[in-house]
């Protein structure tokens, strides 16, 4: 009982402006911050040009099939995720509502991290960068304390940008500079989607180009930069006996997922404001592979730069090494060089290994200063921001590169918002006379209220365990469900045929086989496994305590057990929707069973088509 | 006579090799790091500069305490090494055969550290007194911190976008307004839906009846 979707005019819900937009914003979405600080991190620590092997194959059985069923669906369907699944089934409708429940957990914290991009960029117009030098201390004898044990980078981002607690437990207050910027971020994010994907329709073309001109200039730079030859043939030298790992296969098949963002509802909502007969296979590929493109081509400035910094500090080892001995030695000035340290470091080996023992020489080694690989918040507030200290017209660069980060952040919380809104748009929370720009205010103005938590000492704690609870196992879940809803319950044969309708020719075998038995067996063994991982190792985290004797080291700490209480509640939430859905739904037949007399009049519905 | 002045000259040289040696009383170590500070543009550490840096200490000395009567020939120079780096003392000549305090020393070449840098062109480090450390000088810190003007500019192109936008919504819905009243009042409401040819407002659901075979809600939705 397929009823004919209606033709756009007529049924009076937004569409795209043009096919770019939509395509940009899929894009946009798919497109953010774990692509230029994660992905290059997973090629650096699994073998380099081996890791693009897996990942690949994940993306051809993994990734391009689940875009493409939930562009489909969205497109078929025109409802966002809640009223998509509803329509399949209405047991199904606990699907919409745990990716609705994760848009909206993901938005919160998301947004926060674009505030600490905010304060990084507004406090780059500042000549010298405030995170190169290290305050004084009280006295002005000497620096911080803090500061100089670790380094002015960590100072600033620990401390100053922070105030970060040692422990979880302690809150701390809250800090009103990250108020003030995480205001100034849901402002612009309101701003944005204030008339839904009308607004958001035409910030797009900003925010999602913009990032590849900045990229671009980096590439530019960062390949004339001393050293950054070093970094990129250490990236993608293949390593082929990490295949063997089966952790590098896991990671790949997380990472595609992840960075496609599937499951969130948010690609279902851009696809259902598009015109019917339009071909989403195409689209599918397209956006897929733009995505891991994109990967590809951030790793290169990335790998540029965290070369050149190797180098950097490479030779400010050898340097200081350098100077320690000629000071000892009383050598003239520059009689050694870095080309002959290692001639002079074994003569005097052997002719005063007291002395040169007494002067605890550091060992320089250009591989291990490469090793040092970071990820996610790190790479950029700490590692990038001492790059560009060393690169000439830091402020300049500083500036494009967070402007940069503060866009792949934005076109990502576009498709975030677009999955809590338009559900609720369709739900119709707030009457239908009431303009759109009420509802996505209310939506901004609660998120950012709850989102002031995150603003507190221990804040970048939390956003670590959202990070890793809620945006990681539920989507995995709600992903298994959708292609077993959609194969198994709504029947391929008939969605096949809804697709065809769509794109205008007769679908592939490559989509039959991975929507039937692949991409659902690969999510089972990538969820399976991904859990016994995380079961695997207690849940701790890494605490910036100045008190701790190994500082500047990180202490290793457990989480208390409300914390793991909390860290439980947000993966099962979101995925235990599913279920309880199909119980509310069966518990209401039994008692609609029980009494016919209760059946509502609602045969002869005048509502128009209502499914 | 010649023997006595010879005399007179050797004790002298003793002296001074007791009072300046490496790690003498009151002594201080100097390292100086020219070809750092200056490139090319070098110059070399001859007995020339020895003598301006004996002069600079003795110019200290005066500018400390006003009853100083330091000669340049009270500085002691010793131990010249090709870093460049070298040792010096400070003598007393009221007092024979002494030093001045190393205290007195240190607060003199602290109090004018900034003119004997810039007489040899060189800079904190790279004129380095071991043992004497030197006051960081603060940063400059603007009365209103820069961040906080960027960021106000920041938010008032936000708010001035919102305000703009939900303005120009508003107009927008008044516009609409506007013409949907013109609308209604030129046409007829023909808008009536319709269910099997029968208008719904002629359906009273109250009245008719219902076949309850035909009633299972499941029918609407997929079935399992």
């Amino acid at each position: 009982l397929s009823s004919a979707p209606e033709s756009p005019s007529e049924d009076g819900r937004p569409k795209w402006d043009n096919k770019l937009q939509y395509i940009l914003s899929c894009i946009g979405f798919a497109v953010g911050l774990g692509n230029v600080w994660r992905f290059p991190y997973l090629c650096q620590i699994h073998g380099g040009g081996a890791f693009l092997i897996p990942y690949f194959i994940a993306l051809l059985f993994e990734g391009i099939p689940l875009l493409h069923l939930e562009l489909a669906l969205g497109q078929y369907l025109r409802k966002g995720s809640i009223g998509a699944w509803n329509t399949i089934s209405p047991y199904l409708g606990g699907i919409g509502v745990g990716s609705w429940m994760v848009s909206v957990l993901v938005s919160l914290y998301y947004n926060t991290v674009l505030t600490w991009v905010m304060w990084y960029f507004i406090n780059s117009f500042q000549e010298p960068l405030p995170w190169s030098v290290c305050p004084l201390n009280e006295n002005r004898t000497g620096f911080n304390e803090e500061c100089y044990e670790s380094t002015a980078v960590n100072y600033f981002w620990y401390r100053k940008t922070l105030n970060i607690t040692p422990d979880i437990a302690e809150s701390g207050t809250l800090q009103w500079w990250l108020i003030l910027c995480l205001a100034a971020c849901w402002g612009i994010v309101y701003l944005c989607t204030i008339r839904g994907i009308e607004t958001t329709g035409k910030a797009i073309y900003v925010t999602a180009i913009f990032p590849y001109l900045v990229l671009t200039i980096f590439l530019i730079q960062g390949l004339t930069l001393p050293g950054a030859t070093e970094g990129l043939i250490y990236l993608f030298t293949p390593n082929l006996k990490t295949l063997k790992n089966p952790r590098v296969w896991l990671d790949a098949a997380t990472q595609i997922f992840f960075s496609l963002s599937l499951a969130f509802g948010g690609l279902i909502a851009f696809a259902s404001y598009n015109p019917t007969k339009n071909d989403c296979e195409k689209d599918a590929v397209t956006v897929a592979i733009v995505n891991s493109m994109t990967s590809l081509y951030a790793s290169i400035p990335v790998f540029s730069v965290l070369g050149f910094k190797a180098t950097t500090a490479y030779w400010d080892c050898l340097d200081r090494n350098i100077i320690n001995i000629i000071n000892e030695f009383d050598l003239p000035e520059e009689s050694i060089m870095r080309q002959n340290y290692t001639s002079w470091i074994n003569f005097f080996n052997s002719s005063y290994p007291e002395k040169i023992a007494g002067l605890k020489l550091k060992s320089c080694d250009l591989q291990e200063f490469l090793d040092q690989s970071v990820s996610g918040t790190g790479l950029a507030f700490i590692v990038f921001t001492q790059a560009i200290i060393l690169m000439p017209g830091s402020q300049a660069w500083a500036i494009l590169f967070f402007i940069m980060l503060f866009s792949l952040g934005l076109s990502s919380m576009f498709g975030n918002i677009e999955g809590v809104f338009t559900p609720l748009l369709e739900l119709q929370i707030i009457p239908k006379s009431a303009p759109k720009e009420l509802l996505s205010g209310i939506i901004c103005l609660i998120c950012f209220l709850i989102a002031l938590c995150f603003t507190l000492g221990s804040g970048s704690y939390w956003i670590d365990i959202f990070d890793r609870y809620a945006a990681s196992v539920p989507l995995l879940v709600l992903a298994f469900f959708e292609v077993i809803g959609v194969v198994y319950i709504y029947k391929i044969k008939r969605f096949s045929k809804d697709v065809e309708w769509m794109t205008g020719r007769k679908l592939n075998l490559y989509w039959q086989i991975t929507w039937r038995f692949i991409s659902p067996l690969l999510l089972l063994i990538v969820f399976m496994a991904f859990v016994t991982l995380q079961m695997q190792k207690p849940p701790s985290y890494a605490a910036w305590n100045p008190k701790y004797e190994g500082f500047p080291m990180k202490e290793e700490k457990v989480y208390p057990p409300w914390v793991q209480a909390i860290c439980v509640l947000l993966a099962a939430l979101p995925c235990v929707c599913v279920p309880l859905v199909v119980l509310f739904h069966l518990v209401k037949q039994k008692c609609r069973r029980k009494d016919p007399r209760l059946v509502p009049p609602e045969v002869f519905s005048c509502h128009g088509a209502n499914s | 006579m010649l023997r006595a002045l010879l005399f007179t000259l050797s004790v002298v040289a003793i002296a001074h090799a007791e009072l300046c040696k490496p790690d003498a009383q009151n002594a201080f170590k100097v390292r100086i790091s020219i070809k750092t500070a200056l490139g090319d543009n070098a110059y070399a550490w001859d007995a020339n500069e020895e003598y301006l840096f004996k002069a600079m200490v003795a110019f200290a000395m005066r500018r400390y305490s006003s009853k100083s009567t330091t000669q340049i020939s009270n500085v002691l120079l010793c131990n010249v090494t090709d870093r460049v780096s070298f040792w010096f003392v400070v003598t007393d000549s009221s007092k024979n055969v002494t030093t001045v305090p190393g205290s007195v020393v240190e607060a003199a070449i602290r109090m004018n550290r900034n003119r004997i840098n810039n007489a040899f062109l060189l800079s904190d480090k790279t004129l380095q007194f071991l043992k004497i450390t030197s006051t960081l000088s603060p940063p400059v810190e603007p009365s209103t911190p820069v961040w906080l003007i960027v960021f106000g500019v920041v938010l008032c192109l936000i708010v001035a976008g919102i305000v703009f936008l939900i303005v120009s919504g508003i107009q927008k819905h008044k516009k609409k307004n506007k013409e949907s009243t013109e609308g209604e009042n030129l046409e007829e409401k023909v808008e009536v839906t319709l269910e099997n040819g029968i208008p719904c407002e002629a359906l009273d659901l109250k009245a008719g009846h219902i076949n309850g075979v035909f009633a299972a809600d499941d029918e609407r939705f997929t079935s399992l």
